[in-house]
């Protein structure tokens, strides 16, 4: 090593040093320590016992988290393409180019930067099922009657969904609706996706669409034949972080519940299930389990996806070969 | 946008204004709510509404405003001023931390540094719940729980993300500079400080702007980490006023918008940074 490489060396190691120290301290140590934890009885307040792979073991005959691992799953199912959906359809029609196209941006943005807590807060009073603002909604479009209507005709089915005798949804105070509660309000919070999905549209080539309306293509067809491929890697980019978003989700769940993932564990989510287990219990070393399985699960997920997304996602300048 | 570009068909356009109106209404409504329940008496907000009059506050009632900041179960200006403590270090230090790590990895040629980058990126892919345990428990074997270290210090040791954007930025500047910069006997410290930051204004205002969103909105950590209420954040105080205090809804809408409404004024102000912001870390990330 000659004396400008050995300079060099160091100035670059100086100017890295937070984040060395970072990488050893908040990522090293911690996942070290967390694999070992996870193998012992932990509480904090003795020392880790060691008891092998017996935390594993015991995941496999846990209830609540298996109860977790679907409420999580139908929770990403459901908002993960409803929200992506949403954002798209959303994005299509600001780029039509219309006037005060900045000021409807603007609306569709701001819910997603309100913060967590207070849009959590807001939303148990709009989900209130008496007094609550999404019921009075229902109730104008009269969809009161429409359940009213469903009720009577298929009064089996209509209890088993909570909405006995053609009652709106009781939403958080109803294990049935509680998570499609949370899940309209994930929708609100789409903003941050449909200006990535608009920036994205600018980068469709305008020749293509002249083109196809040369050709007599309608409007749909050129969503679906030239939009729509060169979203693809936006599409896919968005419901890879939704997915993983969705295994994580936390705050929300916690303050709409406070923090017991009620009615009767309806909400009671993978990362709220691990923080009880880990902050409320005290059982570190089990929470720490289910945070490597977490682990496991986003690393299998992504693979799987990336796997499968060469099918469907187009990539322009690849193809241009 | 662009002026030049062609005019959509009537139709189109048509088609695109209703639905446009349609759904910023529905995506407004969340926030009538908020604005009309803050200004209502109890009484009202916990009566079912039956007509659109009944959305209308009667009587106004503004004091809630006063009154929820003044309410014993809710330290506002405590809050406030924890919280603005937590968002200000945590600015400095990510844009310090963040900004040198970057330069570090962009602008200074030393072995190594693409292997510490990418174990960095790695980093990345790990959720925050397998090193979230390990991490509390040293902070209090070190007596720290329950200060505000715990929440504070890791934003000195440089963000994983706001490093790669800055280092993509950084990469960007011309090397003329710097090297002018070098023959004229700058030491790295100095051109980073002298040449780098000052052409990075709007990169660092993004991860600025980011981190102090992130700060001002976090739950999980001060949950984790404090539990004192003198020391509470905005955040953890309106969760817990909201969980405490179910009968004083008035007072609750109140306090949730004025949580609300800074973030809100500070989008108006920083737009173009927050607009950049979300493509560069949407498309990039």
């Amino acid at each position: 090593m000659t004396r400008t490489e050995r300079r060099r060396l160091i100035q670059g190691l100086s100017f890295c040093l937070p984040t060395i120290i970072g990488l050893l301290g908040l990522m090293a140590y911690p996942m070290v320590a967390s694999l070992y934890y996870s193998l012992c009885n932990y509480t904090v307040l003795r020392p880790p016992r060691f008891l092998g792979g017996d935390n594993y073991a015991h995941l496999m005959h846990d209830e609540l988290f298996w109860r977790s691992l679907y409420n999580t799953a139908v929770f990403a199912v459901w908002a993960v393409p409803l929200g992506i959906l949403v954002a798209f359809l959303l994005a299509l029609l600001l780029n039509v180019k219309v006037k005060g196209m900045a000021f409807y941006r603007t609306i569709f943005f701001i819910p997603s930067i309100v913060p967590l807590v207070a849009s959590s807060v807001l939303w148990i009073w709009l989900l209130n099922p008496q007094v609550g603002g999404i019921n009075f909604l229902l109730d104008r479009v009269g969809a009161d009657r429409a359940l009213g209507a469903f009720a009577s005709a298929a009064p089996g089915l209509a209890d088993k969904l909570g909405l006995a005798g053609g009652k709106l949804p009781g939403w958080l105070a109803d294990p049935a609706w509680a998570k499609a509660g949370i899940i309209i309000w994930s929708v609100w919070g789409v903003g941050g996706s449909i200006v990535i999905f608009l920036a994205g549209l600018q980068s469709v080539p305008a020749e293509l669409y002249e083109a196809a309306e040369v050709d007599g293509a309608s409007a749909w067809h050129r969503v679906r034949h030239i939009t729509i491929p060169f979203m693809s890697p936006y599409l896919f980019f968005t419901l890879l972080m939704g997915l993983i978003g969705a295994f994580q989700f936390f705050t929300p769940a916690y303050v709409m519940t406070n923090g017991s993932g009620g009615p009767v564990d309806s909400t009671t989510f993978y990362s709220l299930y691990l923080f009880n287990t880990a902050f409320a219990d005290f059982k570190m070393g089990y929470a720490c389990a289910m945070a490597w399985i977490l682990f496991a699960i986003i690393v299998v997920g992504t693979i799987v996806v990336f796997r499968t997304s060469a099918r469907y996602v187009y990539y322009g300048g690849e193809a241009e070969g | 946008m662009d002026e030049g570009g062609r005019q959509q068909p009537l139709y189109m356009r048509v088609i695109a204004h209703g639905g446009l109106v349609l759904f910023s209404a529905v995506f407004c409504v969340p926030f009538l709510w908020l604005v009309s329940r803050s200004l209502m008496a109890n009484e009202q907000i916990m009566r079912e509404p039956r007509a659109l009059m009944d959305l209308v506050p009667q009587p106004v009632r503004l004091e809630n405003y006063p009154d929820a900041l003044a309410f014993k179960g809710f330290h506002f200006t405590t809050y406030l001023g924890n919280t603005l403590l937590i968002c200000g270090l945590t600015v400095l230090g990510t844009v310090l931390s963040c900004s040198l790590v970057a330069y570090g990895l962009s602008r200074i040629h030393w072995r190594g540094r693409n292997a510490l980058f990418f174990i960095l990126l790695g980093t990345m892919m790990l959720p925050g719940q397998v090193t979230m345990i390990p991490i509390f428990v040293v902070f209090a074997k070190l007596g720290l729980v329950d200060s505000y270290v715990p929440l504070v210090l890791p934003t000195f040791l440089g963000n994983a993300f706001f490093v790669f954007l800055l280092r993509q930025f950084f990469i960007g500047i011309p090397r003329d500079l710097t090297d002018a910069a070098r023959l004229d006997g700058c030491g790295e410290l100095a051109i980073w400080w002298r040449v780098i930051v000052p052409l990075s204004k709007p990169a660092l205002a993004t991860v600025g702007l980011f981190s102090f969103m992130g700060a001002w909105n976090d739950y999980l950590g001060p949950l984790i980490y404090l539990s004192d209420q003198r020391k509470f954040t905005l955040s953890l105080g309106l969760a817990s006023f909201s969980s405490q205090y179910g009968q004083e809804p008035g007072l609750l809408m109140a306090a949730t918008t004025v949580m609300t409404v800074p973030i809100i004024v500070l989008f108006f102000f920083t737009q173009r940074t927050f607009i950049q912001g979300v493509t560069l870390t949407g498309l990039k990330g």
